[in-house]
């Protein structure tokens, strides 16, 4: 029971995070999927892709009232990445499990480095155009 | 996207997300933001939302392969997937009120303390 509320509590707060900052939230989706509901982390990832997709639409559909969509990038974009996916879930699939674990420790390490960065060097571009939805 | 653009480099940058995004689990927008503006030119508002479109449909094609493979867990996804749909829309709200930069530092010691979590996992 505690680790459904905090499975909810957390998905709840990477929605807010994909809001605030329009990103898809599989950065916390992944980790509360493997540390408070106990998956893999290769099903983790997976089952986080599935999750993203709900929270995209509604962020894409918002920014697209906006004119803040480039229709055509986006579709040749999201079409052409089909030849990445069959070669990120070729490797993600083949690699150790804590292999897989400790590559994405990593990324959340550099995305937090990233995130002070931008802080750092330039409020107004976070304070602003980061946030734009 | 005016037709003077190189439909090449999108195709690239297509490429490069749907690998970063099949890899780690995540939408791919933390690279194709930033590619958006730096190959394309993209102001950030129109990289911010061309990218959400753009990984709906990445994390389309990597749900359906990695569903294929037999790695989806479909009640944990609604777990997470349904309160962070409410989640969004409070975020949305939320942007035109509160400092994103304040923000920015508290979810960025947030993943600092995961990543040690997983790493010590």
């Amino acid at each position: 029971m505690i680790e459904i509320l905090e499975a909810v509590g957390l998905g709840f707060a990477a929605g807010v995070l994909s809001g605030m900052f329009g990103v898809g939230g599989g950065i916390l989706f992944v980790p509360t999927l493997s540390l408070v509901l106990g998956l893999t982390q290769l099903h983790a990832q997976a089952t986080s892709l599935v999750a993203i997709i709900p929270v995209v639409a509604i962020g894409a559909w918002r920014q697209a009232r906006h004119g803040n969509v480039s229709v055509r990038a986006a579709v040749v974009l999201g079409l052409s990445s089909a030849g990445g996916v069959a070669g990120g879930a070729a490797l993600a699939t083949t690699l150790p499990e804590d292999v897989l674990r400790t590559l994405f420790a990593v990324l959340l390490l550099a995305v937090a480095a990233r995130l002070l960065l931008d802080a750092r060097r330039d409020p107004a571009r976070v304070d602003g155009d980061r946030v734009e939805l | 996207m005016p037709a003077t653009r190189p439909t090449a480099a999108v195709v690239g940058i297509g490429l490069v997300a749907g690998l970063f995004s099949a890899l780690f689990g995540v939408g791919g927008g933390l690279i194709v933001v930033p590619l958006l503006m730096l190959v394309l030119g993209f102001s950030p508002r129109l990289a911010a939302g061309t990218s959400l479109a753009a990984i709906g449909i990445t994390s389309l094609f990597g749900a359906l392969t990695f569903g294929v493979l037999g790695n989806v867990e479909w009640l944990p996804a609604a777990k997470v997937g349904l309160p962070a749909m409410a989640g969004t829309l409070v975020g949305i709200q939320l942007q035109q009120r509160l400092s994103a930069r304040r923000l920015s530092v508290v979810f960025a010691a947030f993943l600092v303390v995961i990543a040690v979590r997983l790493l010590l996992e």
